[in-house]
């Protein structure tokens, strides 16, 4: 008894790190499906986010207010840069989509499945873990938001994790440079794929790619959509460095896309929709079909049987939209609805690409010469009421 | 610089109220897990860990030092995604360690202070790295300078995380 008494201290602490080293081994045996501490991180999670949410509504709600009401030096400058930028990027994308069609084409040739972001959630980054030993952060959106685990966290540079644990209003992400997380990844122009994890001092690693390829610094890294959590095709860095790492092989290092360091918003993302690929019915027509389509072209012979008389027809029907009469050509609005677009020179004027070289080479040069009257403003007579034998070459 | 050894009944014992009981420890969890957020490099810094110490020296309690550790180290194993005790289990020993060490030794100066975040820094990062691996399997990357240099910064903010507890302990 005496014993016991001069000693209490050292049992009690023999006792309580006894305790706790059982607790990791019940812990280490069960998966996370069933966890056994949940109650334990709901209470810690509970007592510090209401403090963070409160001190990041605070930041925000000032960050907005001093920015949309005071600091409005530039803005009129800003607004200008960013019209021209639309602009610009209005006719890259008539560019992107001629690409995107014949990609959905190919697609459907070939049966594919393609998998595309349907639904996301923006979530504002409220807390990290607080630790080098741990990279994750807490997302100010949760249960009642519709969140759930293992959902996508992404942001325009690039993707940032899963959602690990969700709690009633706060969600968990783990950082895709934990050392515990996994990603599907491919090499965008090796077409390569392998595992991305994270390493213990934080940096992300691309494994199990072969040590007898070629890789190259400065590829881009893209999700391959094996792991059922990312979509095909996001971005995640670049490759930074290639060494031989062990066995047969690479270790490829890579830096990500996003700034995981000073996240601040993020995306979320609660729907992933998988369809059948199809050719593209309702989007933007090509600047070339239009035009084609105004253009009289080398008729189809007619049928022995056929009798209707030959007049000009489009290049390429099958990309005109299907609910339009066949010489009406098609805009598509941002919600996918189709408007007419104005006849005569202003309509190949907007379609027509003519700033960036790139997208010169793609459509303006091999037009035919009427194109560029069109283009220079000189109306044209309807396509269908010029003769074929007229049509210039 | 005086880390003297003195008597039980030459030191004096501190207690806190119990609003600064709960609210220290849990502020500083919170500003460990916000900070980071805002300034990355305050990553090197252990704030619980210095909260700990400075409540088992102060109250020279192994009992409630122990306590104290193990459920600050907990609290905080449960804002990770680790398993919950890795951190409960080295703050435990170093709760009960400083205050044991708090009743042989006056550590009321700021050099004392600094010296003994230094050695129970280190004792924290011994028992996690045994616990982590010899437990758990986690791969740790360790590196020596940045070990020296999160223990140094952790020695200074000691200092200034001690004088701010000092202004809230009462004597017993």
């Amino acid at each position: 008894m005496d014993v016991l008494g001069r000693y209490r201290n050292l049992i009690v602490l023999v006792g309580v790190l006894f305790a706790q080293v059982l607790g990791l081994a019940v812990q280490v045996r069960r998966t996370t499906d069933n966890e056994p501490t949940r109650l334990i991180r709901i209470w810690a999670v509970g007592a510090v986010t209401p403090l963070e949410k409160v001190l990041s509504w605070a930041r925000t709600s000032t960050s907005d207010v001093w920015h949309n009401y005071f600091y409005l030096r530039g803005v009129r400058a800003e607004n200008r840069a960013l019209k021209a930028e639309i602009e610009r990027m209005n006719l890259e994308q008539v560019r992107i989509s001629q690409d995107a069609d014949q990609a959905r084409r190919l697609q459907a040739l070939l049966s594919f499945k393609e998998q595309f972001i349907s639904q996301t959630m923006a979530a504002q980054v409220i807390g990290s873990s607080g630790s080098e030993l741990s990279r994750s952060v807490y997302i100010d959106k949760g249960e009642k938001d519709g969140i759930r685990p293992d959902m996508a966290v992404i942001t325009a540079d690039g993707i940032v994790g899963k959602v690990l644990r969700v709690y009633r209003s706060t969600s968990v992400v783990l950082l895709i440079n934990d050392q515990t997380s996994g990603v599907g990844a491919l090499l965008d122009k090796t077409r390569l794929q392998g595992i991305l994890h994270g390493t213990p001092a934080g940096e992300v690693q691309l494994e199990k790619v072969m040590s007898d390829e070629a890789v190259l610094a400065g590829e881009q890294v893209l999700t391959s959509g094996g792991d059922g959590i990312f979509p095909k095709g996001l971005l995640i860095g670049k490759v930074t460095s290639v060494s031989q790492g062990s066995e047969l092989f690479l270790n490829i290092h890579v830096r990500p896309a996003a700034d995981l360091s000073k996240l601040e918003e993020v995306l979320v993302v609660t729907k992933i929709d998988e369809r059948q690929a199809a050719p593209d019915q309702t989007g933007a027509a090509r600047a070339v079909d239009i035009l084609a389509e105004r253009l009289p072209s080398v008729p189809v012979k007619p049928d022995a049987n056929d009798k209707t008389p030959a007049t000009a027809k489009p290049a390429n029907p099958a990309t005109l939209p299907a609910n339009l009469p066949a010489n009406v050509p098609a805009k598509t609005e941002a919600g996918g609805k189709p408007k007419p677009v104005p006849s005569g020179p202003s309509t190949a004027q907007t379609l027509t690409p003519s700033v960036t070289p790139a997208t010169a080479s793609n459509t303006t040069k091999p037009l035919p010469k009427p194109v560029k009257a069109m283009t220079e403003g000189k109306p044209q007579p309807p396509a269908d009421s010029q003769p074929v034998e007229d049509a210039p070459h | 610089m005086a880390i003297t050894y003195t008597s039980g009944e030459q030191v004096e014992v501190y207690r806190f109220s119990i609003p600064a009981t709960v609210l220290i420890p849990l502020g500083a969890l919170f500003l460990q897990v916000w900070l980071p957020l805002k300034f990355p490099f305050f990553l090197i810094f252990d704030l619980p860990l210095l909260v700990t110490i400075g409540f088992a020296t102060a109250r020279r309690n192994p009992l409630a030092g122990l306590v104290t550790g193990s459920v600050i180290g907990i609290m905080q194993d449960a804002l990770m995604h680790q398993p919950i005790g890795l951190f409960g289990i080295a703050k435990t020993v170093v709760g009960f360690g400083a205050s044991s060490l708090g009743i042989k030794l006056d550590v009321e100066n700021a050099g004392a202070r600094f010296l003994l975040t230094i050695l129970f820094y280190g004792v924290h990062e011994v028992v996690y790295f045994v616990t982590a691996r010899g437990l758990i399997g986690l791969r740790m990357a360790r590196s020596w300078p940045h070990e020296l240099l999160s223990c140094l910064a952790n020695a200074l903010l000691g200092v200034f995380v001690f004088m701010l507890l000092d202004r809230v302990k009462k004597r017993t």
